[in-house]
């Protein structure tokens, strides 16, 4: 009986090894290292042996990457996504990228020794970029199918400072909002960019390293002009519409409870069903996070009929996320967020940031590298904020160009305007 | 002799008199309750209806839809090089029309309907360049046709290897090559919209089938471990949704796997949709191999067959020819469960239709655009479902399915 069933067996050994044949080569073709573990291991030793020799022998070139330091910091990378793979903390690249640093101060004309994070996004030629690719005004495909919107330039400033090109990038499109951080601590994506929450679990038990908020969003309320309602505290026994299952359905009991009113919240399923309740007036008012009542007003058969009240019941910061780990390169995604805040307080603009090289102001030379090293501590060239302004311009351009009066959300800049006009937007010195 | 012959004319029968008012009284109108509800319901149809045209003819906003049509075809596929996708179909079309005129019967049944929905169209207002390939496919396909129909012997061999070359060459055509600038590499992470829930779907049918079978098998088998190995496949495949599946295969697979290794995206997704389906094709083979009768497979052991022989020549035909109906179901059903890898981050048509939905532009539009924007996606989807589920009924016709 067995020799029998022998040709069923041999058949079906013969196409698991196909398929696993075919798994095998698949990521052949994929990796960019494309370096065998053993290799890589072999090199490792000899490569940490030499690294502070090869450092000081490097050219001065941000750029330039000699066979040691590539050996090297893919061994750095191997132990590092071991670790992160591990749901480590990532000591061992920290403890990396602690060593570049060491021998980068010692010989300081050499090229700051890149984060192996960053030397992996140079290997690639790319950087990747989880967006949301169905959220207007932050991240969805135009006709021609770019990734456009907010949380995408924000991107591409990234890629434009490490590669002085901003098209350098690969969109990957996140729409569950449950698998994002996942996709982060896999390192399928470099940089989560898609209206994220800063919190203080996801910055500690998620293992995510957040840069500056980009979007200081909040909780708002939309009534009906007629109503002449302006404050929380008038609307004590309204209806009001919101969807079931979120942070917006507490915040919005919370925020009554701490004025003592009562109010009779209608839960939907989803927004869309919030949203035409409130239209067909089965609420008074609809409650969701600002900048998403924006869009819902200006949808509204009669906009001009409902007003977003000025208050904000809770705080949303949406920031950018990197994985926990990467200093430098956290340092570097931080950096352009707050470089691209710094060229809107000089007026510099993705047109005129050319007639500014022949600038006098030792804040502005410094800050497009016309002098000192500011790019060198982050791994990219000096003049990194030149190539980001002429990709995507600074904040205001690119808040102007998603969000702003040209377009149908026309957000006022609120809470997101420079601190010197009020809002909350203030970078740290370039210096 | 004479006593069998009976005059034609005396078996013809009676001449019915069908007109509307007849048909109409008889079967809308006979009595007053029947007037009554078919008045109603008369009434109900035509006001859903007059709304319903109503809607798609003056309120509905198709511009997203027009806009958008290179998205829906080929997602974020670079324009530059939109031109090896049309070459992929025109290949295609070119072996259908071939086919058609050589073998006849549901190939050429197909090839009419694929010439047929060219023609169609090319006939819509799309752009002039548009157009004119459109005329172009049809055109070779309709040659092929007629090349296959004067030429069999000539062109049935090299049909037969084109067919066989077609996967590699479109694959190979459509990905490019890092190497090569003449062709250069597409990311896979580009692919998209009907192409890529076309690619997963005949990628997903043509690995999954053969699959299927072996599992089938191995479950009647009377090895142990074989055995067991397949029911324990089967039944672990079959307890989970397809989406737990794809995320698993998306966001736990680099978990598990060495850090410098990479697999694909798409590699990722078709081998989960693959193991998916061949769980539940298996069963529907079971079934079949438990409808051939013991007395077949003896059959053939007195012929001397041995067990190979025996079901590949006399058990699997019969098995499969009686559960078409149900395997072309389970392929209809992956096709359309192809639109869940939208929420795993890849935009096919499914996933182009949500970020068609949330474009800025659209936003004052009153209500959005999601209707029209899935009914669109949904007819497509009908289209084919409708279309696989009509060559199965003409291969039951063909192959006797129920009659015989």
């Amino acid at each position: 009986m067995k020799l029998k069933q022998s040709p069923l067996l041999v058949a079906m050994l013969v196409l698991a090894l196909v398929l696993s044949a075919c798994a095998g080569s698949a990521p052949a073709g994929e990796t960019s290292t494309g370096a065998g573990a053993a290799s890589v291991a072999a090199a490792s030793q000899a490569a940490v042996n030499s690294a502070p020799l090869a450092a000081s022998t490097a050219a001065s070139t941000a750029t330039a990457s000699t066979a040691a330091s590539v050996a090297a910091s893919e061994a750095a990378s191997t132990a590092a996504s071991a670790s992160a793979a591990a749901g480590g903390t990532g000591q061992a690249s920290a403890a990396a990228s602690t060593a570049a640093a060491a021998s980068g101060s010692a010989a300081p004309v050499t090229p700051a020794s890149a984060g192996e994070y960053l030397q992996t996004i140079r290997n690639r030629g790319r950087l990747v970029c989880g967006f949301h690719g169905g959220f207007a005004g932050f991240g969805t495909l135009d006709q021609s199918g770019n990734a456009v919107g907010f949380d995408v330039d924000i991107c591409k400033a990234v890629a434009a400072a490490i590669f002085g090109d901003a098209t350098k990038i690969e969109f990957r499109p996140l729409p569950s909002a449950a698998t994002r951080f996942t996709a982060v601590q896999t390192r399928e994506i470099d940089i989560l960019s898609r209206n994220t929450t800063w919190t203080i679990s996801r910055d500690t038990s998620v293992g995510m390293d957040f840069a500056p908020t980009t979007f200081y969003d909040g909780q708002g309320m939309m009534v009906r002009t007629a109503e002449n309602l302006t404050r929380l505290e008038d609307m004590g026994g309204a209806t009001i519409c919101v969807q079931s299952g979120t942070t917006t359905e507490l915040n919005l009991t919370d925020a009554f409870r701490a004025l003592n009113l009562e109010i009779s919240p209608v839960v939907f399923d989803t927004q869309d069903a919030a949203t035409s309740a409130y239209a067909e007036g089965r609420c008074d008012g609809l409650t969701t996070d600002k900048s998403q009542l924006a869009s819902i007003r200006v949808g509204l058969p009669n906009p001009d009929e409902h007003v977003i009240m000025d208050v904000t019941m809770s705080k949303e910061p949406l920031t950018p996320a990197v994985l926990q780990g990467d200093p430098q390169w956290h340092d570097l995604v931080a950096w352009v967020v707050y470089g691209l805040i710094t060229a809107e307080e000089l007026g510099i603009t993705q047109e005129n940031v050319d007639t500014f090289s022949a600038s006098q102001d030792p804040n502005v030379r410094r800050f497009l590298g016309l002098e000192g090293e500011l790019g060198q501590g982050l791994g990219v060239e000096n003049n990194f904020m030149v190539n980001v302004i002429k990709g995507v311009g600074n904040y205001g351009e690119i808040y102007n160009r998603h969000l702003g009066p040209e377009t149908p959300f026309n957000l006022p800049r609120g809470q997101n305007a420079l601190y010197r006009d009020g809002g909350l937007l203030y970078a740290p010195p370039f210096r | 002799m004479s006593t069998t012959e009976v005059s034609p004319t005396a078996l013809k029968p009676p001449q019915s008199s069908v007109n509307v008012v007849t048909l109409l009284r008889q079967n809308l109108f006979n009595g007053w309750i029947n007037s009554l509800i078919t008045v109603v319901l008369g009434w109900l149809v035509i006001t859903v209806l007059y709304q319903v045209v109503n809607w798609v003819f003056t309120d509905a906003t198709w511009a997203p839809i027009v806009t958008n049509l290179r998205l829906f075809w080929v997602g974020r596929y670079p324009e530059t090089v939109l031109w090896r996708v049309q070459a992929c179909l025109a290949l295609v079309l070119l072996l259908f029309g071939l086919s058609g005129g050589l073998w006849g019967g549901v190939v050429r049944a197909v090839a009419s309907g694929l010439a047929a929905l060219m023609v169609l169209l090319a006939l819509l207002p799309f752009g002039g360049g548009m157009r004119l390939y459109l005329a172009g496919t049809a055109l070779l396909l309709g040659a092929g046709f007629v090349g296959g129909l004067r030429f069999p012997r000539l062109l049935r061999w090299p049909t037969i290897m084109l067919w066989l070359l077609s996967p590699l060459i479109v694959i190979l055509l459509i990905r490019g090559f890092v190497t090569w600038s003449v062709i250069p590499f597409v990311d896979t992470g580009l692919w998209g919209g009907l192409l890529l829930t076309i690619f997963l779907a005949v990628v997903g049918i043509v690995a999954s089938f053969p699959l299927g079978v072996l599992l089938a098998l191995g479950r009647r088998s009377k090895l142990p471990v074989v055995k067991g190995f397949c029911v324990a496949y089967i039944e672990l495949i079959r307890g989970v949704p397809l989406i737990t599946v794809l995320f698993m295969a998306m966001l736990m697979l680099p978990l598990f796997l060495p850090p410098h290794v990479r697999v694909d995206n798409l590699v990722r997704v078709l081998v989960a949709i693959t193991l998916f389906s061949a769980a539940y094709l298996a069963e529907n083979v079971r079934g079949g191999l438990q409808s051939v009768p013991n007395g077949q497979v003896e059959a053939a052991r007195a012929l001397g067959l041995n067990v190979f022989q025996s079901t590949v020549l006399i058990v699997l035909p019969q098995a499969l020819r009686a559960v078409i109906p149900a395997i072309v179901g389970q392929f209809i059903s992956l096709f359309k469960d192809t639109s869940l890898v939208s929420l795993v981050g890849l935009t096919e048509l499914f996933g182009i239709a949500r970020g068609v939905i949330e474009q800025p532009e659209w936003i004052t539009v009153t209500g959005g655009v999601q209707r029209e924007v899935l009914i669109f996606v949904g007819l497509i989807y009908w289209i084919f479902c409708f279309s696989m589920a009509q060559i199965s009924r003409r291969i039951e016709t063909r192959l006797g399915v129920g009659t015989r």
